[in-house]
């Protein structure tokens, strides 16, 4: 493990900013710390960089505890929400800041410098001020930055809160690629599930100061560990009563989280559906919402609301229409954990779907 | 209509101002060249405004030499960390604002006069090192009293811009590992320096136009007189020859507040031009 | 929320100098302000209250607070009006010489008030301009309360200004655009769409001007004569007349009143200024 919380508590007066927190990185991983504001994320980055001293647990990076470490002696490169770039500094300055400080001699300083503004893309930029950048700009500066003193550990809070959302996409594949090249430990904050299942090999997913998982982005969204995870990861919605839904009858969990993927509507002439049939109940159309490229479809089954996607290239619906529904798989819960039901039904039978 | 409201009220504006504010302007330079121009320097040469423009210019750095070393000290303090009591501390600092300078003034004599608990100190130790140093009724009681009317403006002027800049840039260079004095030079130095000397200018035309807070501990014209104190002087004589004197000698001070102004509206042009250039 | 309870509590100071900023200013406040205004406090408890009230009900001194009191209220009355039309003037319209008057509106902040007080009291003597001018009219402002009024509008009028100009800048001309869409007369619209939203600026000039007009010395004491009889003394010239007689208990026992009520002039200014970011919070 390159790095690794312990029993970490930390408590702002009454409030708990983080309950038993522990976990840990392999050298090399790039992992995101995902969770809605308040969860506890940054709080968990700031301890790492040491702005912030946990009350108790250790913290451990490359096999030594830096609870009592400075900021600054604990190899870490930190890139600021805002970048928070020296305004008043060129790109060359900015980049080489870190390197002066340590009183490196100037020609290496200029080759570090050099070699990290090709890296990033930024050649030709070293005499331009942080104001005449744009947004993606900017964060490759804060980037370079960060690593211009070879540091062990790099931490990234919310690096794209500060961009359009139309050049978000780009950088977040040129940040992961980028850090899998330079081949450095990394954390960033985010609350965009997105993100975090795009850029990071790992996600720990925060909730009430706790880590409710940790795991790769697959599996986070494929076997969620508990029931926060299981609503918090894609478009999911609690359901009330899902034992009435046809092949979901037995079990007595106190209750289940649906997805739209997992909700299956079709007309009865379809032949494509015609074996599956007997698994499938009846549900009317709500309501139907467009959303560029599918359409929304919300039914109601027996009292329950599920919604479920359908391709434009299909058969137009209506509301008030009366389909087939069948429901694959639903997350059901208890207090603690979250459990995979399949559809008992269909044995395992998977149809393509969308 | 809605032309004319506002030709109506700029006019108002205008009328107010003109007798409010630049009439009095005017008359304090008619007034001081009353007597010929001959005259307006000879009222400037006498030993006694010598005297007082040395007492005045000296009280004047000495006030921006503390007040710059505390206003960046307050501003740092107050905008960079975060602890208890720093509401109560931004209060305090505010107070000379609030209250009269002859209070101030009082203050001081209560404190490093005869009857203050310091004054009695200071007899002691005056009689022990046989030296004859004086506070009150004296240069450093005036210098003192010019500091306490002029201590909040270096940190009130810095500390807005401050916070509207925000710390992240002095927290990633601290993580860097830049020490304290390089921080300051090399980033928070560049964002405040317009604010600084519109501060700085606040703080000099303020201390050069002291004059109750002075008239409480200043006694003796000719040596702890400053400018005002020396005009109050002139004024008072009520011969029409020293008046047209008092005038000359304020004819300079109101020559610095429309410098102050000036040089205000230029800093506060940088400083815009500044902020969004970086 | 949780990001300024995060941010408030106990944490690693990362940046450099808490010590260093601390001790300097701790000492510089407590060798300038706090030990010399303790000093004051020390010196006016040792009086008996009946001593105390003795003191500072005496008819010259009731008669300076009722005078400072008055004709400063007055003084940050004109002020406000004023002042308003000269906030909504510079931050509403453009016209040649707007940079100027924005300029020159804070002149009393940076003429030194003795000349400003010279030069108001020989303006407005009988054989001033103003004076002679006021006099045609049948009114005496040197030596009254007039003249003593006048100079404190003068020193009072940026304290206002510049307490509107910067809400007035941020208020959304939208808002009257609103309101004139749904028929509101111009002065409708002023009274009930802007004046509410200036109110805790015009409160918070009306307090700092009204607070620097009661403790005001330089540029009242010669306009205002200074006459016990026609009641033309304010607080401070008081203050400073007991300190030439050497009267140290007189003085300090109005003294102490006086810090009490800019005391109770910056609470009841803080308290606007609360309310206020309560209000916006909320919108």
């Amino acid at each position: 493990m390159y790095i690794e919380m312990r029993n970490i508590e930390k408590s702002y007066g009454d409030f708990k900013a983080s309950k038993e927190v522990n976990f840990g990185l392999e050298k090399g991983t790039l992992a995101a710390l995902l969770g809605p504001s308040g969860s506890g994320k940054t709080t968990i980055l700031r301890m790492i960089a040491g702005f912030e001293t946990p009350d108790t647990g250790d913290i451990i990076i490359d096999e030594k505890r830096v609870n009592d470490l400075p900021a600054a002696d604990r190899g870490i490169g930190f890139v600021f929400q805002n970048y928070a770039l020296f305004r008043y500094m060129t790109v060359y300055e900015n980049i080489a800041f870190g390197l002066e400080v340590k009183k490196i001699h100037k020609k290496l300083i200029k080759e570090r410098v050099m070699e990290l503004l090709s890296l990033t893309g930024l050649e030709g930029l070293d005499k331009r001020y942080p104001n005449q950048l744009s947004g993606g700009q900017r964060q490759r500066v804060a980037f370079a930055r960060a690593l211009a003193p070879s540091p062990g550990l790099l931490l990234l809070d919310e690096p794209f809160a500060a961009i359009d959302a139309k050049v978000r996409q780009e950088l977040r594949s040129w940040l992961k690629e980028m850090i899998h090249k330079v081949g450095i430990t990394s954390i960033f904050v985010t609350h965009d599930q997105d993100e975090a299942v795009e850029v990071a090999d790992e996600i720990i997913v925060t909730n009430q100061g706790r880590i409710e998982q940790i795991a790769n982005p697959f599996e986070i969204y494929k076997n969620p560990a508990t029931p926060f995870v299981a609503e918090f990861i894609g478009q999911s919605a609690r359901m009330e009563g899902y034992h009435k839904l046809k092949g979901f009858e037995k079990g007595d969990f106190t209750g289940a989280i649906i997805r739209p993927e997992f909700v299956e509507a079709f007309k009865s002439d379809n032949l494509k559906f015609q074996d599956v049939m007997r698994c499938s109940e009846e549900g009317i159309i709500e309501d139907i919402s467009f959303r560029g490229n599918y359409l929304e479809v919300r039914l109601n089954v027996n009292g329950i609301s599920l919604t479920t996607r359908r391709s434009l290239e299909r058969r137009p619906v209506s509301v008030g229409e009366k389909m087939h529904v069948i429901v694959y798989r639903i997350y059901a819960y208890d207090d603690k954990k979250a459990y995979l039901l399949e559809n008992s039904l269909l044995n395992g039978a998977n149809i393509v779907t969308f | 209509m809605k032309i004319k409201s506002k030709w109506i009220l700029i006019g108002i504006s205008g009328v107010f101002l003109f007798f409010m504010l630049v009439l009095p302007l005017i008359s304090v330079i008619t007034n001081s060249l009353k007597e010929g121009i001959g005259f307006y320097f000879q009222s400037l040469a006498t030993p006694t405004v010598k005297s007082a423009f040395g007492v005045t210019v000296l009280a004047a750095v000495i006030a921006v030499a503390v007040n710059t070393i505390f206003g960046i000290a307050a501003a740092w303090l107050i905008t960079r960390f975060s602890f208890k009591g720093k509401q109560i501390l931004s209060a305090v600092i505010d107070i000379p604002f609030s209250i009269s300078p002859v209070i101030a003034g009082l203050a001081f004599l209560m404190t490093f006069g005869r009857m203050g608990w310091a004054g009695g100190l200071l007899a002691r130790l005056n009689e022990a090192l046989g030296t004859n140093i004086q506070i009150v009724f004296a240069v450093p009681g005036v210098a003192l009293a010019t500091v306490f009317v002029t201590f909040p403006f270096v940190s009130r002027e810095i500390i807005p811009v401050l916070l509207s800049v925000g710390k992240e840039e002095e927290e990633a260079a601290a993580l860097m590992g830049a020490d304290g004095f390089t921080i300051f030079r090399k980033i928070t130095f560049p964002h405040i320096r317009w604010a600084l000397l519109y501060g700085v200018i606040l703080c000099t035309a303020r201390a050069l136009g002291e004059f109750g807070a002075v008239h409480a501990l200043s006694k003796t014209r000719g040596e702890t007189f400053t400018l005002p104190l020396e005009i109050d002087a002139l004024y008072l004589s009520n011969s029409s020859e020293s008046i047209t004197s008092a005038f000359a000698v304020s004819s300079i001070l109101v020559l610095m507040a429309v410098a102050v102004l000036i040089i205000r509206n230029i800093a506060e042009h940088q400083a815009k031009k500044n902020e969004e250039n970086h | 929320m949780t990001k300024q309870l995060v941010r408030a509590g106990k944490s690693q100071r990362v940046i450099p100098g808490f010590g260093l900023s601390m001790g300097i200013t701790l000492f510089m406040l407590s060798v300038i302000i706090l030990i010399p205004l303790a000093s004051v406090l020390v010196y006016s408890f040792q009086l008996s209250p009946r001593e105390f009230l003795e003191l500072i009900t005496k008819t010259n001194v009731v008669n300076a607070f009722k005078t400072s009191l008055l004709c400063s209220l007055f003084a940050a009355f004109v002020n406000s009006v004023f002042g308003l039309i000269l906030a909504w003037v510079l931050v509403r319209y453009e016209f040649p010489g707007k940079r100027i008057m924005d300029g020159i509106i804070e002149l009393p902040f940076a003429l030194p008030t003795a000349v400003a007080g010279i030069t108001l009291s020989k303006l407005y003597s009988d054989t001033g301009v103003m004076g002679g001018f006021l006099g045609l009219l049948g009114i005496k402002a040197a030596y009254t309360k007039v003249g003593l009024t006048i100079a404190l509008i003068f020193i009072g009028i940026p304290f206002v200004v510049r307490s509107i100009q910067p809400v007035l800048e941020t208020l959304d001309p939208r808002y009257e655009e609103a309101a004139a869409i749904l028929g509101a007369g111009k002065f409708h619209t002023f009274r009930k769409v802007i004046l509410p939203e200036l109110g805790p600026a015009l409160l918070t000039g009306f307090g700092l001007a009204f607070a620097r007009g009661v403790g005001e010395y330089g540029s009242v004491i010669y306009i205002s004569g200074n006459n016990a009889r026609n009641q033309t003394q304010v607080v401070s010239y008081v203050i400073m007349q007991k300190l030439n007689y050497v009267d140290y208990p007189g003085a300090t026992a109005i003294a102490l009143v006086m810090l009490f009520l800019s005391f109770l002039v910056l609470l009841f200014v803080n308290m606007v200024q609360v309310h206020q970011a309560k209000r916006t919070s909320c919108l």
